[in-house]
């Protein structure tokens, strides 16, 4: 059974398209990344999935059933942006209140506490809590009852770089246990190592889908080398000419050391050449980032979007 | 039915905690105590005047009170929580937003009906202590009658205030909204009611007006409680009205239980149109 399964989904309020022909699924064990800038639909997204909201067309299930139902929802975990609680209740209060709203044992409570590593704060008042303390409540409300589904969005905000870590491994470990997650952020090089699938949204529509080798391949976007020269680098630039003649590449020079920019497919043929030259002492490979398969995905079209309503 | 019990429990625990529960019992054991020891003041004497008379005091602050304080109580229930950021965490939960509002209704309504009960108790038990030669069944009788008015008041105020919280979203305009409520319940509708007798010069049906009171909560809280007693005492302004009404004491109940179950009934409808 899928996660969610949004089939052609559009959603639009006040006669604005916020989402226009959605196809995504999340499958068990698996985190996806869903990307996108501001006004791009991500929350509009999760909120259907959420059913806090219902699409306009298309067909949506989530683990199964439908969107919103209290027997879906119960196996829900959500982390909002930015987070709030009551300030006046205690983090344990707080918690405790939650987990009977989802019919959690409420001796999940202080263990989820301890988890997230508030243990030593969990009875004093969330007033008093700074900003990544309560993001780690919320990401221990997210836990409550062993969800089958976890929505995050942007998690890691306020979470000093080990928290950000531990969050990371906990998901890894979550995932492997089978729970479908839901990872929206902008810290793009942050989540890049920890998702198994990226969907990237531009105004409403998924421009993108996939793991990252396939977003690359869809991408078709050159691959970097950088190379430094075994002798003269002049050699090294003469070489790189022959072996790339009549190829689409751009080689630039800094200082012994030269990068080309090469096509995917022609990379194997053309560094055969080079190292059968012997021309270079060493050699680095760099692959497109999900950021630069974001930009590229993205467009001038999309950043010209920013900002756009919400 | 859990999870309304549990959103019911965190609105009460929440007014034990900021004392909300302490200060109205102390507020209506006070008012109830002074009005029976210095019900006699205008008569020149210091003391007990008569059950009738203190009921009818208690009622009329009552109106100003009672409705001040529910509206006060529920006002920000829903924009608070939204204006919070809780509301869109709730509504992921295995939660109706109708299970929510009445959850909040359970909370807030019984917090005001044990701080009635406490407060207006404390004082019934009081004064039939003290106060000597009281008659008891009767001071009962009418104590009874008025802490269940009161509280349905209470409710019928709760649920006019939820109208107010699940419509605007910003917790300033709720506030400000609620007290418009107050002003023309307790004070400008009376004066309407008298002023359009007045400019129609008896053109208008005058069976229909005494129906007008059932437009007002607060009207027929003072019917109730004081028509009782009517044999006794002339009534005066808009009230006099009152006695012409064809319906007797359980009308007027059942009026007041539709003042709670109307405007709740719109504020439920109201919160499954609203877009969180």
């Amino acid at each position: 059974m899928n996660c969610f399964e949004l089939d052609n989904i559009s959603h639009s309020y006040d006669r604005e398209t916020v989402l226009k022909d959605v196809t995504l699924q999340l499958n068990p064990g698996e985190i996806l990344g869903l990307f996108g800038h501001n006004g791009a639909g991500k929350t509009t997204t999760i909120k259907l999935i959420l059913g806090l909201m219902k699409p306009t067309a298309g067909r949506l299930s989530v683990l199964g059933g439908q969107a919103g139902d209290p027997k879906v929802s119960q196996h829900i975990g959500y982390l909002p942006e930015n987070v709030m609680f009551y300030p006046q209740l205690t983090g344990r209060e707080i918690l405790a209140h939650f987990a009977r709203l989802k019919g959690a044992s409420p001796a999940q409570v202080p263990e989820l506490l301890a988890q997230v590593g508030l243990a030593d704060a969990m009875d004093a008042r969330t007033r008093t809590y700074s900003k990544g303390m309560r993001q780690r409540l919320g990401l221990a409300q997210a836990l409550l009852g062993k969800p089958r589904l976890l929505m995050l969005d942007e998690p890691t905000v306020g979470l000093d770089p080990v928290a950000t870590a531990d969050l990371y491994r906990l998901l890894r470990q979550l995932r492997d246990e089978g729970t479908g997650i839901v990872l929206c952020s902008h810290v793009l090089p942050g989540v890049e190592p920890y998702i198994d699938r990226a969907a990237i949204l531009t105004a409403g529509a998924l421009q993108a889908v996939g793991d990252l080798p396939s977003l690359r391949r869809q991408a078709n976007m050159p691959v970097t080398l950088d190379l430094t020269s075994a002798g003269d680098v002049g050699d090294l630039e003469n070489t790189i000419n022959a072996a790339t003649r009549g190829r689409e590449t751009v080689l630039r020079r800094d200082g012994r050391q030269l990068s080309v920019d090469i096509a995917p497919h022609e990379k194997m043929p053309v560094l055969q050449e080079l190292l059968a030259s012997g021309a270079i002492a060493d050699l680095s490979i760099h692959q497109p980032s999900l950021e630069d398969l974001y930009v590229h995905f993205i467009g001038a079209g999309g950043l010209a979007h920013r900002g756009g309503a919400q | 039915m859990n999870a309304v019990w549990t959103i019911a429990r965190k609105e009460l625990s929440d007014s034990l905690r900021n004392r909300w529960l302490v200060a109205i019992s102390l507020v209506f054991a006070t008012l109830a105590l002074g009005i029976a020891w210095f019900g006699a003041a205008a008569a020149g004497q210091v003391g007990y005047a008569s059950t009738p008379a203190t009921i009818a005091s208690l009622a009329s602050l009552g109106i100003f009170l009672i409705p001040l304080i529910a509206l006060l109580l529920a006002y920000d229930a829903i924009v608070g929580e939204e204006e919070g950021g809780t509301l869109l965490l709730l509504m992921t939960y295995p939660l109706s937003r109708s299970q929510l509002l009445l959850g909040k209704f359970l909370g807030h309504g019984l917090t005001l009906a044990l701080a009635t009960v406490i407060g207006f108790g404390v004082a019934g038990a009081a004064i039939a202590l003290l106060v000597e030669d009281v008659a008891i069944v009767s001071l009962a009788t009418a104590m009874g009658r008025f802490i269940g008015s009161t509280i349905l008041l209470g409710l019928g105020f709760i649920a006019l205030a939820y109208l107010i919280s699940v419509r605007v979203s910003e917790k300033p305009v709720a506030a400000g909204l609620a007290l418009a409520i107050w002003f023309f319940f307790v004070l400008i509708f009376d004066l309407l009611l008298l002023g359009g007798l007045v400019a129609s010069e008896g053109t208008l049906n005058p069976e229909l007006m005494p129906w007008l009171l059932m437009l007002n909560p607060t009207d027929i809280y003072r019917l109730l409680n004081i028509v009782a007693f009517s044999g006794s005492e002339p009534l005066s302004g808009v009230l006099s009205l009152g006695s012409d009404l064809p319906v007797g004491q359980a009308g007027l109940w059942l009026a007041l239980v539709m003042w709670c179950v109307l405007p709740l009934a719109a504020a439920l409808l109201l919160f499954r149109n609203r877009r969180i």
